[in-house]
């Protein structure tokens, strides 16, 4: 049996007792990659002799019982547009094929402070644009549980890692459901928090509104203990809440008695897979043996959460990228006659078809005469989405439906219209526009591919979601089914 | 009709610093085409004296301190530099 079926308390206990080494948890690991990494292909970047240096050094303090730190011996993968000291960070793109960052991010501070160490770095959609990781420069990511399907994105490497047991626990990032879709449809738990909970000093900005770091474990109880340690307020990033991080693990009863929850109509509507409906009214029946309550609601402006998202999320992407010129860091082309013909070959050839297209569209709505027409629209409406959340959370502590409207597709399925694709995501993107927190966690298969159910509270209450998420994970089976490699 | 002319589309890989070849030209148009007709249902909400959100939570100016603190080391911000010259970033002319 792999060490990682163990959940984190449990391994923390074997470090304590001494039947186990931290050594013994890296090597676990790195066996794990060497077995399934080739057919998975998570990574981009392994870090293995770093990582197993710093893991003899655990070893000894171990060994003095100094195993102090919520994350203390645990591997970690970090999806690659994580800013990491010293270790290649490339968001899946030529444009940063060989960059290696002279700092860390803040959550990567905490993450060492804590304890954990990096494994590598994880395969993703070029800057975390797109639902399937197969825009990643680098190679495409394999769904675990069917080689043949994608794992999703564009947090793909981290959900297929974590999925495949590779590493229990994995770093992603979430703009419009980049860490939960992915946890879907890999059947992992994938959190993104809180606009604001997490520190993204060194997360590589795409649409700086709208993204924040996520986790991804294979239990709810891992993942709390994770996003215990990487919130807070960092003075590096005005825009992180300074608002007091309370203990999530506590909030794990199990007691959802007279908890109300709203399943807004608009998430299982058509589009949504019959198989995918059905696990989710299978799932309200557990909540109600647990004691909860259910009622129907509504989220009327969630249809135009797809064209206000993709207008806002490309507005700031061109933005964020115009940083890319081939001067201080990145890609820079050859042969360039002038400087401005640096920029645009390095760009042109430095960034993918996708990350373009998204450019272009952000520079199109922020042009003279489209910036009211579709961008301050955009903005309005996003103020009727965030106050849709509003209404509901008066009256419900959590909201439920599926993560997507299906399982994972094909490989090849999307990548010829990015428009259908963009549909896809019309279930995790209103959360990105609200700012408030959301997890996926299994809740049923489909011939073999995991379906995700999600969970969304209200600002700040990711305990609240962490609660429920664990209730009904103690009362099924489904986080412990493993795909067969 | 189009909703976007390739004069525009030109203009706008211009304005982005790109460089795009015919056959992307047609794509991107045709793409951008699109993706105009969906930003266009946003027309149907009525939107009248709503304020628009442009961050989640009001932030106003952060404000710290002002104490003084070491900066990067030089060096290092070249470690990562495509090309450099007596501690300054070197680029191709910028007239011709």
């Amino acid at each position: 049996m792999s060490l990682f079926e163990h959940k984190l308390a449990e391994l923390q206990e074997l470090l304590q007792k001494k039947e186990i080494t931290v050594s013994d948890l890296v090597a676990e690991s790195f066996k794990r990659i060497h077995e399934v990494d080739d057919k998975v292909k998570a990574f981009i970047t392994l870090d293995e002799e770093r990582a197993r240096e710093q893991a003899k050094k655990l070893d000894e303090k171990q060994a003095n019982g100094e195993t102090d730190g919520l994350l203390f011996g645990m591997p970690i993968g970090i999806k690659d547009n994580i800013v990491t000291q010293d270790l290649r960070t490339t968001c899946a793109s030529k444009m940063l094929e060989n960059f290696v960052p002279i700092y860390n991010a803040t959550v990567m501070d905490k993450l060492q402070e804590a304890g954990a160490i990096t494994v590598g770095k994880l395969n993703m959609d070029e800057f975390a644009m797109g639902g399937t990781t197969e825009s990643s420069y680098f190679h495409k990511t394999r769904n675990p549980w069917n080689l043949d399907y994608v794992p999703g994105g564009s947090s793909g490497g981290s959900a297929a890692a974590v999925a495949a047991g590779e590493v229990p626990f994995a770093l992603g990032s979430d703009t419009g459901g980049s860490v939960r879709q992915p946890a879907g449809y890999c059947g992992v738990v994938g959190m993104k928090p809180t606009y604001g909970r997490v520190s993204r000093y060194g997360l590589v900005a795409f649409a700086s509104s709208l993204d924040q770091i996520g986790t991804i474990t294979r239990n709810v109880e891992d993942n709390a203990y994770l996003l215990q340690v990487i919130a807070g307020h960092d003075h590096r990033d005005s825009t992180s809440a300074d608002v007091e991080v309370p203990n999530y693990v506590e909030q794990l009863t199990g007691d959802i008695r007279g908890l109300k929850i709203a399943v807004p109509k608009e998430y299982l509507s058509e589009g949504v897979s019959e198989p995918v409906r059905n696990a989710i009214l299978e799932a309200l029946k557990k909540f109600e043996e647990l004691g909860a309550t259910w009622e129907e609601v509504s989220l009327p402006h969630s249809k135009y959460s797809v064209p206000a998202y993709y207008i806002i999320a490309s507005a700031e992407a061109s933005s964020n990228l115009a940083r890319f010129d081939g001067i201080r860091y990145g890609y820079r082309a050859e042969d360039a006659k002038n400087l401005l013909d640096l920029y645009k070959k390095s760009r042109s050839e430095g960034f993918g078809a996708e990350v373009k297209r998204r450019i272009m569209i952000g520079n199109y709505v922020l042009s003279k005469g489209n910036y009211e027409k579709y961008f301050r629209k955009a903005q309005q409406v996003r103020t009727l989405i965030k106050q849709d959340f509003e209404k509901i959370f008066e009256n419900y502590d959590v909201i439920v439906g599926p993560i997507a409207p299906t399982t994972a597709n094909k490989i090849g399925e999307f990548t010829k219209n990015p428009l259908t694709m963009y549909t896809r995501d019309i279930l995790t993107i209103p959360v990105n526009l609200a700012g408030v927190p959301a997890i996926s966690i299994p809740c049923g298969f489909d011939n073999g591919l995991p379906i995700g159910m999600q969970i969304i509270g209200k600002h700040f209450d990711e305990g609240t979601v962490y609660r429920v998420a664990h209730a009904f994970e103690q009362a099924t089976d489904f986080h412990k089914q493993r795909p067969q490699l | 009709m189009a909703r976007i002319t390739k004069e525009e589309v030109k203009r706008i890989a211009d304005v982005s610093r790109l460089h795009i070849t015919d056959d992307e030209l047609e794509k991107i148009s045709a793409q951008l085409d699109e993706f105009i007709e969906l930003a266009e249902t946003l027309n149907e909400v009525d939107t009248t004296g709503v304020e628009p959100t442009t961050h989640v939570f009001k932030v106003k100016n952060v404000m710290r301190e002002d104490i003084p603190e070491p900066g990067m080391d030089r060096d290092l911000l070249f470690k990562n530099a495509p090309d450099h010259q007596d501690g300054q970033f070197k680029v191709p002319a910028v007239l011709d």
